[in-house]
């Protein structure tokens, strides 16, 4: 039987990053699920939470659960949007569908680890803070990555440091964010890959943004880009 | 009611002190390599015990039993410390601990006394108090002497001069000590033991802090790494203990559990050098009259808060400093208070007890909400929900801004997709600003993104369009 899934976006995904969520259809449309996206969905209200606007965020998380409530299975291309559902909603009084991040959901509930894709690039994982401590997704997308053929993964040193994203965090601190995400840098220039890869998308804005900004020609993409990827239909170059 | 000088008056709000502190490159490369060192030798320390979570529920246990428990309890030790020869002291708030402690010195005719290291008595101000009063308190742990002489700030609760280096270090001691001495950390510390000897031989009074009590027995605990706590604990005739009213434990047996998380979440020694415990007065042993001054200084306020008083079962070891990203880059001093990083963007602002108050209402903001710090801490302190909490008290109070304007505006859109659509297609205009798929330069506050970061310009087709395109 197909598993049916609900795709939760997210709105920065949505918005800024629709090859991800197109990446997250194709890749688990071949894995054989049937994927839904719900148009009535819109944000699950982390942004509100966690700068403080606790009440705002709460008519977003009712909203999240009448949006998906009826799914077995929710899956998101983002550990911190997943943790937001999973962990914060709960305390906001709803009790949210199951909720998956990408990875998880992969190696979890469908069971595999090699998806049959091929991505022939040197690339380096950022986990994630929020994947990592509130998900505890652990070190399941880099077992999806080591089975992607022809992909040359490369650790990168103090990987499960953060990046100094932490959404409002970036422009009220600024200048602290842009000192944690220098280091960040350091650590994935030093590593010499072309890709930076995590399994959020607001991580990899930033570290992404940051490199850009410098010049240096190494590339932010999604796991679900890299996972979705074959020999027959591959990841371009394409933004 | 006088200011809580938890807080350092005048301190600039945490982004304005971060910012300059992040421009000091020695600052930067002290921390990266002490954290980073201590960072490993915790994890190392903790992987050994196969009851590390275990243990680290027991403590959260015992410490929320304390202060569901807390009237009683302070009751009991009070009895327990009276009952063995002790003097308890209540204290509302610093300025009252203050003065009871330079009365107690009066008393003994003391004008200098020597300390054991304490965060009780520097969120106080002790020293400043008592020095105003006459009487000269000389620091004893080598950390703290640092600071001291070197008429600094402490930077860190465990090594408060952890933005030191022995360079530094070396220049302060023969400044202010008058010795030449090299920069070898054996040379440096040669030449405190000869400083600080002669006091612990000579003063009369010795003043520490706490780092648990027990109710039931009245015993009191200190641990240090040196000896010198040791030294101010046995040699002085008189001595007078400041200590928080959360400090406690029940029993003799819960410090089992805290004896083995706080020496490996802190200086990750497998168990603790020095650990020094007293109860009351033994006669002719060690110092002959006791004091315990028992301070509030906003800890009742706290306990009123049901997801914030989780701070209180703090036993300051330092673990959440040590792998805080922010605290890393910024360092201590930048949080404006002896109690810096994530436990002091948590513990401060609810000392200080008032939202309106723009530095300690800054601190919360403070993180990344990475989350590090609640996965070291010993006693599983929740430390990025009591931030989200804090931070929802702190807008709360600030009530109607330019922000609150503007969330509350996203809050509306978000609440129909219609709205939401409507939205990402103008927002998506913003791709005609962007230059080689990017933008560069915002407005601000978006100019606070774009001063170090670019912005992917925003696609012609969201997802949401491309779905109901394709698959609607």
């Amino acid at each position: 039987m197909r598993v049916k899934v609900a795709l939760f976006a997210t709105c920065l995904t949505d918005t800024f990053f629709p090859e991800t969520a197109r990446a997250v259809v194709r890749l688990l449309e071949r894995l054989g699920c049937s994927v839904e996206f719900p148009l009535d969905q819109t944000c699950c209200g982390q942004m509100h939470f966690n700068t403080g606007y606790r009440e705002l965020s709460k008519p977003l998380a009712r909203k999240y659960t009448d949006v998906f409530g009826s799914y077995d299975y929710v899956v998101a291309p983002s550990g911190s949007c997943a943790g937001m559902v999973r962990e914060v909603h709960p305390t906001l009084g709803e009790s949210p569908p199951r909720t998956f991040e990408l990875a998880e959901f992969l190696v979890d509930v469908l069971g595999v680890i090699d998806v049959g894709a091929w991505f022939p690039h040197r690339v380096t994982y950022h986990p994630t803070c929020h994947s990592l401590r509130m998900l505890g997704v652990g070190d399941k997308p880099l077992a999806l990555l080591r089975a992607v053929k022809a992909l040359d993964l490369v650790e990168l040193p103090d990987s499960t440091h953060c990046c100094g994203f932490g959404g409002t965090f970036a422009v009220k601190n600024a200048e602290t964010s842009t000192a944690m995400l220098a280091d960040k840098m350091t650590s994935v220039l030093s590593t010499g890959a072309e890709v930076v890869s995590a399994g959020d998308n607001s991580c990899l804005m930033h570290i992404g943004g940051g490199l850009s900004r410098l010049r240096t020609g190494v590339r932010p993409v999604h796991l679900a880009e890299i996972l979705a990827s074959t020999e027959e239909d591959p990841w371009l170059a394409t933004r | 009611m006088a200011r809580n000088p938890v807080t350092w008056l005048g301190s600039p709000t945490f982004p304005k002190a971060a910012k300059e502190a992040l421009q000091d490159t020695q600052l930067r490369q002290n921390l990266r390599k002490a954290t980073g060192t201590i960072r490993g030798r915790r994890e190392a320390a903790v992987a050994e015990m196969t009851d590390w979570e275990q243990l680290r529920v027991a403590g959260e246990q015992i410490k929320d039993d304390v202060l569901a428990r807390l009237d009683t309890l302070l009751v009991q030790l009070e009895e327990s410390v009276t009952a063995r020869g002790g003097v308890v002291h209540w204290a509302r708030d610093a300025e009252e601990a203050n003065r009871i402690v330079l009365d107690l010195c009066r008393a003994e005719q003391a004008d200098e006394v020597v300390k054991v290291k304490s965060m009780a008595t520097a969120e106080i101000g002790l020293n400043e108090a008592l020095e105003a009063g006459g009487v000269h308190a000389i620091e004893t742990d080598l950390a703290e002497l640092i600071v001291q002489l070197g008429d600094d700030r402490p930077s860190h609760i465990l090594v408060p001069a952890i933005h030191r280096n022995r360079s530094e270090i070396r220049e302060i001691f023969q400044r202010r000590m008058g010795v030449e001495v090299s920069d070898e950390p054996a040379d440096l510390a040669e030449a405190a033991r000869v400083y600080l000897r002669e006091k612990f031989l000579t003063t009369r009074v010795a003043i520490s802090g706490a780092n648990f009590a027990v109710a039931d027995t009245g015993s009191i605990v200190v641990l240090e790494s040196e000896g010198n706590g040791r030294m101010c604990l046995t040699l002085p005739e008189t001595l007078i203990t400041v200590m928080g009213i959360e400090k406690l434990v029940p029993t003799w047996q819960d410090l089992e559990v805290f004896l083995q998380l706080l020496p490996r979440s802190s200086t990750a020694e497998r168990m603790n050098p020095y650990t020094s415990v007293w109860t009351g007065v033994t006669p002719g042993d060690g110092p002959q009259r006791f004091h315990l001054v028992l301070i509030d200084n906003g800890r009742t306020a706290t306990l009123t808060d049901s997801v914030g008083r989780q701070a209180l079962r703090c036993i300051r070891c330092s673990a959440c400093l040590n792998v805080c990203p922010v605290y890393e880059r910024t360092g201590g001093k930048s949080y404006g208070s002896v109690y810096p990083g994530p436990i002091g963007a948590i513990l401060t602002p609810q000392l200080v007890g008032d939202l309106h108050d723009p530095q300690a209402a800054s601190l919360p903001f403070a993180s990344s909400l990475c989350g590090a710090c609640f996965e070291v801490c010993p006693v599983r302190i929740d430390i990025p929900s009591v931030l989200t909490h804090l931070r929802a008290e702190v807008v709360e109070a600030k009530g109607r801004t330019a922000e609150s304007v503007a969330m509350a505006a996203a809050a509306w859109m978000f609440r129909e997709a219609s709205r939401y659509e409507k939205a990402q297609k103008a927002g998506s205009l913003a791709r005609f600003l962007a230059r080689d798929g990017k933008i560069t330069s915002l407005p601000w506050p978006g100019s606070k993104w774009t001063s170090s970061r670019d912005v992917p310009a925003p696609p012609a087709e969201s997802f949401r369009a491309w779905w109901r395109k394709n698959r609607g």
